[in-house]
């Protein structure tokens, strides 16, 4: 019990944190009726709380639904949060001005999962691309611009000539390139990355993953990587979340989560990853029911519906979100409880 | 996944050619695969010409009388027959162009700038400011035409400028729905989030990503608005607000030859007028459409 020490507490004392977020809250209203009236809300994203290490990958996963895309949206404040607060670089997001919140914008970026409605069909790439440069005043319309963004899509995989193309005369993959290639052009710090290869088939998947990693190592990039894959998460991420129903119930190093993960839920997933072995049997664990409507949310441990252990406190009480073993952060009663 | 792939392919030949195109060049390439939009602009051009250089091709006077031979039938002397009052109908059709193109461009012109504008801020902007455009929108296009212009113009006087304002103001509801409409579903699409993320002003949010994406409904409304135009404009020099007499539009010659003996017995008097306005117009809709086309990066060939 000594050794539990909460997020909350552990934050900002640490110059290592560039993304701190605290008790994060973001509700969506579901308005009805004839006036338009507030008549419940969904709760996306329920009060979660982590830190982004400068450098590292960040993974998070999670069923649909369960307010991963949210929450990256919320932090790159794409979207206004509800409660709690996003600190970046020691600043608060939310409480930073206009203007101050434009310049922000250059340091942190996303990448988006499908990469037909991502990119303008009117503009070509260097128009995509060099857009940003332009408003921030970081480089001149014309030649300066387009030098930085056929440097950039050289990086990304992409020949210099492609910046007259449009978006349309591009493959799925070399979409996503752009995609990349647009965060990129304003030298960010930080990119969240929504489900960046979901949208793409498996031998293209791999290309993009090696292509992000190596960009990480080349530009000292942060990355929050959002995905329900669980072999891609594991692959390029050094710390993994794992979201249910707006609430991360689990955080840790990849290879303690694989190899020891504590929460009912996570072990659950990941008895669902597929053996690439016929012979191999495997114990599945198998979750009874459906994930409960984001809009009214079960009360205490919100898994406890579904959960094989479920004990009568977990329906009363709200887990807390501790650190049980070194690094490795549960909300679970049943695991803290030790 | 852990299979390393190389980073530098490009898997597709498609986006393999080297050349380069600006895109205007690409659009005028389009354009003119399209026969009948071409058509459609040569006569538009050859018509603003005509407009333009009038005195050089004709020998008479804008409204040079000869009343000896008022109503005189197609001949040597009058290409296309004469007037009542003896006026040479040929040479007051190419004035006629002038006013008559001037009116339905610039009505136009108007007209989209204030639909757009509007139907812009309220489709980007949404809930309260969408709704006071949208409100406004809805009241202007419930006035009855007529008797607006006809109040509009009685105050500000007959004149060719007021003809277009009136058009432009009593016009723009259009616009601006369609503008809109396309505004809110273009803007909840994730190339605008990205915009966001990049930290682009509104204004360039707008102007430079939403705008352009609604250019091709816009072309085909402004074509068949140009065309409502020009004809409005003879409804309204025919009722007397629009252009005041001695000075030849399209419109108002047609409404000079609108009795039924004129009809039966003196063609000339009518059928070129209305077929140039039906020339115009086919021709704008023909360029509207092949515009249209071209405009659009994602259709091939």
């Amino acid at each position: 019990m000594a050794e539990q020490l909460r997020v909350d507490d552990r934050v900002e004392l640490d110059d290592k944190d560039l993304v701190v977020v605290k008790n994060l809250k973001k509700y969506f209203p579901i308005t009805g009726g004839f006036l338009k009236r507030v008549v419940g809300q969904v709760h996306a994203v329920e009060d979660i709380s982590f830190t982004i290490r400068r450098g590292e990958t960040l993974g998070i996963v999670g069923e649909s639904g369960c307010g991963k895309s949210t929450t990256g949206r919320t932090i790159l404040r794409l979207l206004e949060k509800t409660d709690g607060e996003v600190y970046y670089d020691g600043k608060e997001v939310f409480g930073l001005s206009k203007s101050e919140m434009v310049n922000l914008r250059t340091k942190m970026q996303i990448v988006f999962q499908d990469p037909y409605s991502s990119l303008n069909p009117r503009k070509t790439v260097a128009q995509i691309c060099g857009e940003a440069l332009v408003e921030h005043g970081l480089a001149k319309k014309g030649k300066e611009v387009n030098d930085i963004v056929s440097e950039t899509i050289e990086k990304c995989g992409l020949a210099p000539y492609h910046i007259r193309r449009y978006p349309h005369e591009f493959s799925g993959g070399q979409r996503q390139r752009i995609g990349i290639a647009r965060a990129l052009t304003l030298n960010p710090e930080f990119i969240v990355c929504d489900e960046p290869v979901s949208a793409l088939d498996v031998s293209i998947q791999s290309q993009i993953i090696n292509l992000l990693m190596d960009l990480q190592q080349d530009m000292g990039l942060t990355y929050l990587f959002i995905s329900h894959d669980l072999s891609v998460v594991k692959h390029i991420s050094d710390r993994i979340g794992v979201m249910y129903l707006g609430n991360m119930v689990e955080l840790a190093g990849k290879h303690d989560l694989y190899e020891s993960p504590l929460h009912p839920y996570t072990q659950a997933l990941l008895s669902a990853i597929p053996v690439p072995d016929p012979k191999k049997k495997r114990e599945r664990i198998v979750l009874k029911g459906d994930i409960p409507s984001p809009a009214n949310p079960p009360k205490g441990c919100t898994f406890h519906t579904r959960c094989p252990y479920a004990m009568d406190v977990c329906k009363e009480v709200t887990p807390e979100f501790i650190e049980s073993a070194p690094d490795h952060f549960v909300a679970c009663h049943l695991v803290n409880k030790r | 996944m852990a299979t390393v792939t190389s980073n530098n392919i490009n898997s597709d030949n498609r986006a393999r050619s080297s050349k380069v195109e600006s895109p205007w060049k690409v659009m005028l390439k389009r354009l003119r695969r399209n026969k009948l939009a071409i058509v459609g602009l040569v006569v538009l051009i050859i018509m603003a010409v005509a407009a333009i250089f009038a005195p050089f091709l004709t020998d008479f006077g804008r409204d040079e009388t000869n009343l000896a031979r008022s109503n005189a039938a197609p001949d040597a002397e009058y290409r296309l027959g004469a007037d009542s009052l003896g006026r040479d109908i040929y040479t007051r059709l190419l004035y006629g162009a002038r006013i008559s193109l001037t009116v339905g461009f610039v009505a136009t012109g108007l007209r989209i700038f204030i639909g757009v504008v509007l139907g812009g801020v309220a489709g980007y902007y949404g809930k309260t400011v969408d709704n006071i455009i949208m409100r406004i929108a809805d009241i202007v296009s419930c006035l009855p035409f007529l008797p607006m212009a006809i109040t509009f113009v009685a105050i500000r006087g007959p004149s060719i400028y007021n003809v277009m304002l009136v058009l432009a103001i009593l016009g723009w509801p259009g616009i601006a729905r369609i503008v809109r409409a396309e505004i809110l579903s273009l803007r909840e699409r994730e190339f605008m989030e990205a915009a966001t993320a990049l930290g682009i002003s509104d204004f360039k949010k707008i102007t430079s990503h939403l705008i352009p994406n609604t250019m091709a409904s816009i072309i085909v409304s402004a074509t068949t608005g140009i065309a409502d135009a020009i004809l409005t404009e003879s409804t309204l020099s025919f009722l007397g607000l629009g252009v005041a007499p001695p000075t030849p539009t399209w419109g108002n010659m047609l409404t000079d030859a609108n009795n039924q003996f004129v009809l039966q017995h003196r063609w000339w008097q009518w059928v070129p007028p209305g077929l140039v306005i039906f020339i115009a117009v086919l021709s704008l809709n023909l360029l509207g459409d092949g515009l249209r086309d071209a405009l659009d990066p994602r259709l091939k060939q």
